[in-house]
């Protein structure tokens, strides 16, 4: 490791913060993403579950 | 195969998506492993800028891609107020905060590289402050998003700002050749062709399709995240009015 580090040369802080934030910032959009598909998700299976789709009252009188 | 005009429909876009989602996340990955391999393994240092060459392989993809995603706002902004297609806004919301941190990144790794080799994390020349610019409209676009709650409405504003903000990416483009500045001219997309040697163009290259497949996977699921939200506003407002009714006349819900 210490090898791999020398290799990078006297800048190898600012190669390696770099490539960190890049992987945060694109990490955490993936997950933000995921988190707002599967929420939407369920709160549309939970609504067509209760028959939200239905336009008027007249089925259920 | 299906047509651009047969995907214009929230439904067959949930299906269609929904099959190609995988193939785009599979291959994206694939060519990201392999890019990264080739760009520290394989591409060498640079004669001038040694080592910290290793970050212009994803400080150059995010650059492109902060551009290439305001553009297809832009796009998505004339769908809006023009044909008023189904997708166009919900194209439009869904790219604005992954193009902004496509933003973002380009940024950082460019004040990374910056310091090292120019002596100074940021300076206020042409090409930095325009770049800085297109993050503060994609920011002030998804505000506007937050900010009006009917989605129609707040999508006319949101096309408006963004096809005023269109301005600035020309101008992030021709800023080294307009304007005098440290950063130096485009040595990729450019007349003539590129400048780069093959043992840093192709890691280059490949990172730049497998970033914009990872993006466009990212954005397509954004989307349909985003459909949902609407089916779920439009049968959380049905579901209100239907409960209203039976109360009115009476039963039980």
């Amino acid at each position: 490791m210490s090898g791999f580090l020398e290799g990078l040369g006297p800048h190898a802080g600012f190669i390696l913060a770099s490539y960190g934030t890049a992987a945060l910032v694109l990490v955490g959009l993936t997950l933000a993403i995921l988190r707002d598909h599967a929420a939407q998700k369920r709160a549309l299976d939970a609504l067509e579950r209760r028959g939200a789709g239905r336009r008027s009252g007249r089925e259920a009188t | 195969m299906a047509s651009l005009i047969d995907l214009a429909n929230p439904t067959r876009f949930m299906r269609f998506s929904a099959v190609l989602l995988p193939w785009l996340a599979a291959i994206a990955t694939l060519l990201i492993v392999v890019g990264l391999y080739l760009a520290w393994f394989k591409a060498p240092a640079d004669y001038q800028q040694g080592e910290t060459i290793r970050i212009m392989f994803i400080h150059v993809p995010a650059a492109w891609l902060a551009m290439m995603f305001y553009s297809m706002m832009a796009l998505s902004a004339l769908g809006t107020l023009v044909w008023r297609h189904p997708l166009a806004d919900v194209a439009q919301k869904a790219a604005a905060p992954i193009g902004a941190c496509f933003a973002l990144i380009c940024l950082i790794t460019g004040a990374l590289w910056g310091k090292p080799m120019w002596g100074t994390y940021w300076v206020w020349d042409a090409r930095l402050t325009s770049v800085l610019v297109l993050l503060l409209i994609y920011l002030g676009i998804i505000a506007l998003w937050r900010v009006l709650d009917d989605p129609s409405r707040a999508a006319r504003a949101v096309a408006i700002l963004t096809l005023v903000g269109f301005v600035n990416v020309p101008i992030i483009k021709f800023s080294v050749d307009w304007w005098n500045t440290l950063h130096q001219p485009a040595s990729v997309l450019r007349m003539g062709g590129p400048t780069i040697h093959p043992s840093m163009l192709w890691p280059l290259l490949i990172l730049a399709v497998g970033f914009t497949l990872m993006a466009l996977a990212l954005h397509m699921v954004a989307m349909r995240a985003e459909i949902m939200r609407r089916r779920v506003r439009t049968l959380t407002i049905l579901e209100a009015e239907r409960l209203d009714r039976l109360a009115a006349q009476g039963a039980p819900a």
